[in-house]
């Protein structure tokens, strides 16, 4: 089930990613995650789980947090698509990473990706969340090693570092 | 020279800037040129004799690389303790999804089409699914009597217990399998060439057991096996012996085709093939007196290993050794075996077999209260292990751990008392029930027993002319933080900054073999032994007089510099001894079972609603005495995260099996706790120091694993007056047990649950 289909026509897809145009020339139902990973080594995005359970593939497609393993390539067609590589210039970047590296946010890095991408659609909705919005916000993207404690630590103390500057 | 202390302190993850970044380079990242995309063909029936293969002609075979157990080199099994699992099947197979024919194409899509394209047909033999029908012995699947392994520990005479007794108190328990659920899948890259032999890196927890296997299979000398570690995206016991088995066929694959080769198993893939945490039974018989002290009992601890011995031994050792809890017996007899069935081997999981035992004690203790007619926490004041004492395997109690104090503590940082009192008030009407429950537990750090003298760990240190310094040694890792406490131990050590400490990249070529990285030993173990390699660079640069006793970090960086220039490389190595008071005897089964015990209550709230059958956790207070806490931040998060998964084993993870073989292999019908599910986890720590540790730690990692579980079965019990005995406890479970009238059919996997 996670393997993209191998047979069928190409057809060309136009899309920019991280703000640069890209034109590829890929089977239309490819998954996003293939093309991103293996196409255009954008290895950020993971594999967890193939099925849109864990959201460890979390990406942003025209501003919209998605697991690009549910995406056919042809579907992402003219979107402009964000992924954790092309986040180093967005003003919650230095926050969020700041505050990861100090709670603990981040053990085993897999889903870390994805749930720093979540925590920015999150905190880009919602500046100042409530603890509740956190956990709803952050209850697409598993993580098996910390029990998320320090994971809402974080995102909590990146958004009032953020207002308050 | 430094002020502050390094160890202690909550410095950031070594990694960790990579991780936040994406830019950690994990197994799935990585590609060679020339690499082909390797499978697996596996059996699809739970026992029998394998008697053709088949290949449709429709596949063009020829662009295919095949391996059959016929191509292997050395050996045909994955080396570890028994050498009994095969690494293909070659005339029989002994559990479903067993490796039967391996695969490699550059194309992954045509991969798939071609495993379906493969018929295998089976001669099937009579399977054995659970552990009564091991135990039963009419039908010998493993050895002449199913059994893996037993143990006995004998302590006092128990038999003279029981015409003295006030109370005998008897309990049947039960727990499940376990998926650990890592979100990296395991995967492998090997890489083949006849002048340097094999090269495999993969997402590993012990680089030398995967050497050692690929030795064997391989036919290789020991320099002809090259292991890296990548990143790995979580590993909970799971990425402990299983890697082994997808080096093996990633080697193979490279070896025939003369090409790099990967192996990434999707989601679907490691849950129904790889290993699970042992499903296991207890049986408690205990004697105890009117006033609630325990005289003697009878413990029967039995698991279900699967299909191959693997590490089912150990896992049953640390099983047996904790079954006796935290608490004195006078006397005691625990009877324990490893059973053999036709599943997918079980393997390690944080805890290993004592989450399973410490669950069946701790439910246990509460039932002994009622029966006595005490409260659960007297009832376990009154049996504590105290300074002095012994344990079921007759190890005296050294240091001053103080199993009250901590039990008080943790009521009170729960508010217990006063919980107790309104729950019991607000439980007299409506849906929703409130309970609170408590488990006392301890957990022993390191290999049990000789483990750590056979292991023999050799860790180094080396100082390069620019004045770093790097920790070389095979301790991976995966999350827990490895990394960084013993780059925190080392810096330590040095009097040097942080910053200046290093760890190398666990490659066998590189590290020595530090041991496997398991059994809570990392910190402990192998961070004396990096404490002690620190030191002695120091002593060297000393001896040389270059270095004076207190010195800069730049006059440092400058004696490295000369000695280096002067007598080439600066390492400094340090192996590993065992205490000389530690006294073992493996036949028994008695001493000195571990150098150190964690020890800890953990209190846990419920509610349990009686319209939708779910059981919600509201609160967890974890406090725990680990020794030496040696960065805070990273050792809170071993405990939540631990409490998390210990969580999913009580309430959520239930591996449903269909002979043999677990259906439910996805993220979508195997359900773990999301962000959305978890109560606060509150974590207190105690620190009393231990002698055997770097600074005086002990293991942290598998601890929080054995808690939870009990003391939410308590607190359900606590909440709505029914006994469970048996987890995973889900919605289905107690609606089976709690509504008024039974349904026509009685599911038989409902049961078990409401024993």
């Amino acid at each position: 089930m996670n393997t993209s289909p191998g047979t069928g026509a190409k057809c060309e897809v136009l899309f920019t990613v991280n703000g640069e145009a890209k034109k590829l020339f890929v089977h239309p139902m490819e998954r996003l995650l293939d093309v991103l990973r293996n196409d255009l080594k954008l290895t950020g995005a993971k594999e967890g789980c193939g099925e849109g359970e864990c959201g460890s593939c979390s990406i942003l497609l025209d501003g919209m947090l998605v697991n690009s393993c549910l995406v056919p390539v042809a579907q992402a067609s003219g979107a402009s698509i964000v992924t954790i590589e092309g986040m180093s210039a967005h003003a919650l970047m230095n926050p969020l990473q700041e505050a990861f590296l100090e709670c603990g946010g981040a053990q085993c890095g897999i889903c870390t990706p994805g749930m720093i991408l979540a925590a920015v659609y999150l905190l880009e909705k919602k500046p100042e969340p409530a603890p509740a919005d956190i956990r709803e916000g952050l209850a697409g993207n598993l993580c098996r090693c910390t029990g998320y404690m320090q994971i809402f630590e974080a995102v909590s103390k990146a958004a009032r570092r953020r207002v308050t500057k | 020279m430094r002020e502050r202390h390094i160890v202690g302190a909550s410095v950031p993850r070594k990694e960790g800037w990579d991780k936040i970044t994406g830019a950690a380079r994990y197994v799935d990242d990585m590609v060679l040129p020339g690499m082909l995309y390797g499978a697996t063909v596996r059996s699809n029936i739970a026992r029998g004799k394998i008697r053709k293969i088949s290949f449709d002609p429709s596949i063009a075979w020829d662009q295919f690389v095949l391996v059959t157990a016929k191509d292997i080199p050395g050996k045909n099994c994955i080396s570890l303790i028994l050498d009994d699992q095969p690494c293909l099947a070659s005339d029989s197979v002994n559990h479903p999804e067993e490796p039967i024919l391996l695969l490699a194409h550059t194309d992954r899509p045509k991969l798939r089409k071609a495993i379906d394209a493969v018929s295998i047909e089976f001669e099937p033999l009579p399977p054995v699914y659970t552990i009564e029908e091991s135990e039963q012995q009419s039908t010998i699947i493993w050895g002449t009597d199913n059994t893996f392994k037993s143990y006995l520990v004998e302590k006092g005479d128990v038999d003279a217990v029981w015409k003295e007794a006030a109370h005998i108190v008897e309990g049947e328990y039960f727990t499940g399998a376990q998926e650990q659920l890592y979100i990296e899948n395991n995967g492998i890259i090997a890489a083949f060439d006849p002048e340097n032999g094999v090269t495999v890196w993969g997402s590993l927890q012990c680089p030398y057991y995967v050497h050692k296997a690929l030795m064997a299979l391989c036919s290789l000398p020991e320099d002809k096996i090259r292991v890296v570690q990548m990143e790995t995206g979580g590993a909970f016991g799971g990425k402990e012996e299983y890697p082994s088995m997808i080096a093996g066929h990633a080697a193979l694959l490279a070896m025939k085709s003369n090409r790099p080769v990967k192996i990434v198993y999707d989601r679907m893939e490691d849950m129904v093939a790889t290993t699970k945490r042992h499903p296991s039974r207890t049986r408690h018989r205990t004697a105890v007196s009117k006033d609630g002290k325990l005289l003697g009992g009878e413990i029967e601890f039995t698991i279900d290993g699967g299909a191959y011995a693997t590490l089912s031994s150990v896992v049953l050792s640390r099983g047996t050794i904790h079954a006796g809890g935290p608490y004195y017996w006078p006397s005691v007899r625990i009877r324990t075996k490893a059973l053999a069935t036709n599943a997918p081997p079980h393997g390690a999981f944080r805890g290993f077999g004592a989450p399973q035992s410490l669950f069946a004690m701790e439910r246990h203790m509460d039932r002994i209260a009622q029966v006595v007619g005490i409260s659960p926490a007297e009832i376990r004041r009154r049996n504590f292990l105290k300074p002095g004492q012994t344990t079921t395997t007759e190890q005296t109690i050294r240091e001053d751990i103080d199993l009250d104090r901590l039990l008080s503590r943790a009521l009170e940082l729960s508010l217990y008392a006063a919980k107790k009192t309104r729950f019991a008030e607000e439980n007299k009407t409506g849906m929703r029930k409130k309970g609170i429950g408590i488990a006392a537990f301890l957990h022993g750090a390191g290999f049990t027993g000789s483990g750590e003298r056979h292991l023999n760990s050799l860790v180094g240190v080396e100082a390069r002319a620019d004045g770093g310094v790097r920790v070389l040694v095979s301790s991976a890792e995966f999350g827990q933080g490895t990394n960084t406490v013993l780059c925190q131990i080392a810096a330590e050590a040095l009097a040097l900054p942080y910053e200046s400490v290093a760890i190398a990249q666990p490659d066998t070529t590189v590290v020595p073999n530090s041991g496997p990285t398991v059994a809570s030993r990392t910190a402990m173990i192998v961070g004396k032994l990096v404490q002690s390699a620190a030191k002695g660079i120091q002593q060297t640069l000393a001896k040389a007089g270059l270095l004076g006793d207190h010195y800069t970090r730049e006059q440092f960086h400058a004696a490295c510099k000369e000695y280096i220039a002067a007598r080439g490389a600066l390492k400094s190595y340090a192996r590993y001894e065992a205490p000389r008071d530690v006294y073992w005897d493996d036949d028994k089964y008695r001493g000195e079972a571990y150098g150190a015990f964690a020890w800890a209550v953990y209190v846990a709230q419920v509610t349990v609603d009686l319209t939708t059958y779910a059981v919600n956790v509201d609160d967890v207070v974890a406090l725990q005495e680990v020794g030496k806490v040696l960065n805070p931040v990273l050792a809170e998060g071993q405990i939540t995260g631990g409490v998390a998964q210990a969580i999913g084993f009580a309430l959520y993870e239930k591996v449903v099996w269909q002979n043999g073989r677990m259906i439910n292999n996805q993220m979508t019908n195997y359900i773990m706790p999301t962000s959305a599910d978890l109560p606060p986890i509150r974590v207190f720590f105690e620190e009393l120091g231990n002698v055997h540790g770097a600074h005086g730690a002990k293991g942290i990692g598998e601890l929080p694993m054995d808690g939870p579980a009990p003391a939410i079965l308590n607190a359900v019990e606590d909440a709505i007056g029914v006994r469970f005995h048996s987890i995973p406890l889900l919605p289905e479970d107690l609606f089976a047990a709690l509504r008024p009238e039974p349904l026509e059919q009685d599911s038989p996997s409902s049961a078990r649950g409401s024993a």
